[in-house]
């Protein structure tokens, strides 16, 4: 045992075995997509795009996690429940003109939900639907950031200052309340979030190719210019310097307290965002906010951990290796890993984070903690 | 020394499991009560709450705080004693359930099982789940913090899809079905007849006994045995290691104490309590269901440490009977809200209850999607809240309020 934990101690994680391990499986893995490539081009195009889909959607929930957890230094469990409360957002407004999800139109129920009276005032404006759909997301992204705000205010800032595990324990309480209500709200019938592409594609060479792969890339690459724009400007900066150091920070006269409620906000529109995208392939087949929306953020997290809890890069590449990992695993690796289950896809991304912990264990990008004896 | 109980004379008095003779007294009678809690006594009858916890009813929910008091005090070594924080509480918990209905429970068709005796499947879970633990631990013992968080995290995923692969329905049964679970009885072998048979009603002693009471007595018997154990392991050598790997790994290494191997001791224990509470938690439901092991429990047994006060071990047992007790306790005072009629009780009753209406803010109609809420589902964000205003206005939970208490007393008639 004490043979084992010294040998554990000494193993460099940067260079040796582990990384030949790495530089191993990532040669085999590039040599199997050479073959699969060579064999059935228009099925390896459409399975990348599919994982390139999926990982936006991971890079964009793992976004929020890295935003907040630099302001804060802790996880929001509750990321998962604010990209429901969000989506739900967006389907309460869009439910007054459901034309872009045939077959899944909007039903009135008993009235007990504060939010079937409500009534769009940009229905009145009128203009075409698309615009009507984008102006709701926006709508619903500023409420998704109230919610925010109102968390942290209430839940968050008085913590600031104690351990950061009851912080990230404070979230999980937050989130065990959102899935109620959210959960709540979902419960008689579907709420469709009303995209204009519902479930369509476009075909490219024999490759069929959701629309939602390409709105999650487009809408992944905006958030990750705007986080690096942000990062730039007066307020990006002070958000850095509160991250690196919270009390030099306040001693230069930067308010910890607005840093951390724009992270919030910040976060919560980001998981509004990845809510919507959550909703839709190749996440999930349904177009509408279900009680399965939520668990989006159970899923990205080995993307945030992978990448490294405090990287913007690390989030971006996280979220695609495991999107790529999880949407080929199941695409090729199917046939042989019967014993694993059917669903077994889900359980990449976990596997995938376990073993590059073993190697690195603060992540691709993340910052070891360095400690003074 | 009666009239001065901090005036410690040997180190040997201090490490006592209860210092003072106040403390011995007042867990004496509290084991008491505890015992006699489900028969009908002339005193105990008449103790407050006490009274109606003996009813069948609330001796099933006393039954389910003692398998939860079970965990909750395994990962108090973990995460309260040793400062590792695991949100895989409910996987090794589901490990053990698993391993023991492996063992115990009954082969056919779709199922596999042994039907070895209690004296095997239960230690088994236990031991199952402790492997468990010990194979993750290369990971595991690596991280810290909320990286550990997270990947104990992903373990219980991961078990919940293993439940429900095609082995894995073989040992936990079909999804939403579950599997029958082996009795309590204890028995040498596989004989006809029980040693000790917890299954039917029976007469013990000079009292008429229930299946239920015994149960009861048998979870209880268990309890106190593994709160003596973790005690013991929180006071002696590896506990103290522990403690101070939690209050600074690197300056605890560097005085000597082996991080890797007591991080592994604390992994393994705490994942045999958790696999006995699991197989517990089964068999007291005779039914083993895969999904049942999910974040949810994971993170009841966090508020357990929470609510209770983590790091010292009456923390747990305070917390396990809050979290399982309130939400019943709340059912329990709706049902009686329903009731009542005119007075205070029945103005209330029109204010917060309703059958389906708008006005009011808990539903009682027996179906209720949808706004309003039932009693359930603001049970469980009354779970939530809890969490979140102890951790905001008492990190140190029930516990700490209960020193505060004691040192106000202590220090009377002054304040410091």
């Amino acid at each position: 045992m004490v043979a084992l934990s010294a040998r554990l101690q000494t193993v460099d994680v940067r260079k040796g075995a582990p990384l030949g391990f790495l530089v191993g499986a990532l040669a085999a893995s590039l040599i199997f997509g050479m073959v699969q490539l060579a064999n059935d081009p228009a099925l390896f195009f459409q399975t990348l795009m599919k994982s390139l889909g999926l990982g936006s959607v991971y890079a964009l929930i793992a976004l929020g996690f890295v935003l907040i957890f630099k302001a804060t230094q802790t996880v929001n469990f509750a990321q998962g429940a604010l990209a429901a409360t969000g989506a739900l957002f967006v389907a309460f407004l869009v439910q007054e003109r459901s034309v872009f999800s045939e077959g899944q139109s909007f039903v009135e129920r008993d009235g007990h939900i504060p939010f079937t009276s409500f009534s769009n005032p940009l229905n009145g404006l009128g203009g075409p639907d698309w615009l009507y759909w984008l102006m709701s997301v926006i709508v619903a992204m500023a409420f998704a950031a109230v919610v925010g705000l109102i968390v942290e205010r209430l839940a968050i800032r008085p913590m600031i200052g104690e351990p950061l595990f009851s912080v990230a324990v404070i979230t999980l309480g937050l989130e065990i309340m959102f899935r109620v209500f959210n959960n709540d709200a979902v419960v008689i019938e579907l709420r469709p979030v009303g995209v204009p592409w519902s479930v369509d594609g476009f075909t490219v060479g024999g490759a069929f190719i959701n629309w939602s792969f390409v709105a999650a890339m487009v809408a992944a690459t905006i958030a990750f210019v705007a986080v690096y724009f942000f990062y730039r400007s007066r307020l990006g900066i002070a958000m850095r310097a509160v991250a690196f150091d919270q009390e030099a920070a306040m001693a230069q006269g930067i308010s910890v307290g607005r840093v951390f409620a724009i992270a919030w906000a910040a976060g919560a529109i980001l998981a509004a965002i990845g809510g919507i995208f959550a909703t839709q392939p190749p996440v999930a087949q349904t177009v509408s906010v279900d009680q399965e929306t939520a668990n989006i953020a159970f899923r990205a997290l080995p993307a945030v951990i992978l990448g490294g809890l405090d990287s913007v890069t690390g989030a971006l590449l996280g979220g695609l290796i495991v999107g790529v990992a999880e949407i080929y695993a199941g695409q090729y690796a199917a046939a042989n890993t019967s014993w694993l289950g059917a669903g077994y896809p889900l359980i990449v991304p976990y596997i995938v984070m376990m073993i590059g912990l073993l190697v690195r264990p603060y992540g691709l990008f993340g910052t070891p903690e360095i400690q003074r004896v | 020394m009666l009239g001065r109980p901090l005036l410690y004379t040997a180190y040997r008095q201090e490490a006592q499991m209860l210092p003072t003779w106040t403390q011995k007294v007042v867990f004496a009678l509290f084991v008491v009560v505890l015992f006699l809690l489900p028969f009908d006594l002339p005193i105990i009858s008449h103790i407050p709450v006490v009274r109606f916890l003996g009813d069948s009813d609330w001796l099933l929910i006393m039954a389910r705080m003692l398998v939860f008091a079970i965990a909750a005090l395994g990962l108090n070594l973990l995460s309260g004693v040793g400062g590792q924080v695991s949100l895989g509480h409910a996987f090794f918990m589901g490990v053990g359930a698993c391993a023991a209905v492996y063992l115990g429970g009954t082969s056919g068709e779709t199922t596999w099982g042994h039907s070895l005796p209690i004296w095997i499947w239960l230690p088994g879970a236990g031991i199952a789940a402790a492997l468990v633990g010990v194979a993750v631990s290369p990971v595991a013992v690596r991280l810290r913090g909320l990286y550990l968080a997270i990947v104990t995290l992903g373990l219980v995923f991961l078990g919940i899809h293993f439940g429900n692969t095609s082995w894995g329905r073989k040992i936990a049964g079909a999804p939403g079905l579950g599997r029958e679970f082996p009795e309590l009885d204890v028995r040498l072998w596989k004989e006809e007849k029980p040693l000790l048979n917890v299954s039917d009603d029976g007469h013990w002693l000079w009292f008429d006994v229930t299946d239920l009471q015994k149960r009861y007595l048998f979870l209880l018997v268990l309890t106190i045995v593994f709160a003596v154990v973790a005690k013991n392991l929180t006071r002696t050598r590896t506990g103290r290691a522990l403690q101070a790997i939690r209050d600074r790994d690197i300056a605890a290494e560097v005085m000597g104490v082996a991080e890797f191997r007591y991080k592994l001791i604390a992994f393994a224990v705490s994942s045999f309590f958790a696999g006995v509470s699991g197989a517990l938690f089964a068999a007291l439901l005779q039914r083993l269901l895969a999904n049942e092991f999910n974040l949810f429990l994971s993170v009841e047994f966090i508020a357990i440490l929470l609510i209770g006060g983590a790091g010292t071990t009456a923390g747990p047992l305070i917390g396990s009977f809050f979290v399982v007790m309130v939400p019943e306790f709340v059912k329990a005072f709706t049902a009686w809200l329903e009731d009542a009629e005119g007075g205070v009780a029945g103005l209330v009753s029109r204010v917060v209850l309703t059958e389906g209406g708008d006005f009011g803010l808990i539903n009682t109609a027996i179906q209720t999607p949808g706004w309003t809420l039932s009693v359930d589902a603001w049970n469980i964000v009354l779970f939530g809240a809890l969490i979140v205003v102890f951790l905001i206005a008492e990190p140190l939970g029930i516990f700490g309020i209960w020193v505060r208490i004691r040192n106000y007393w202590k220090r009377w008639p002054f304040s410091y």
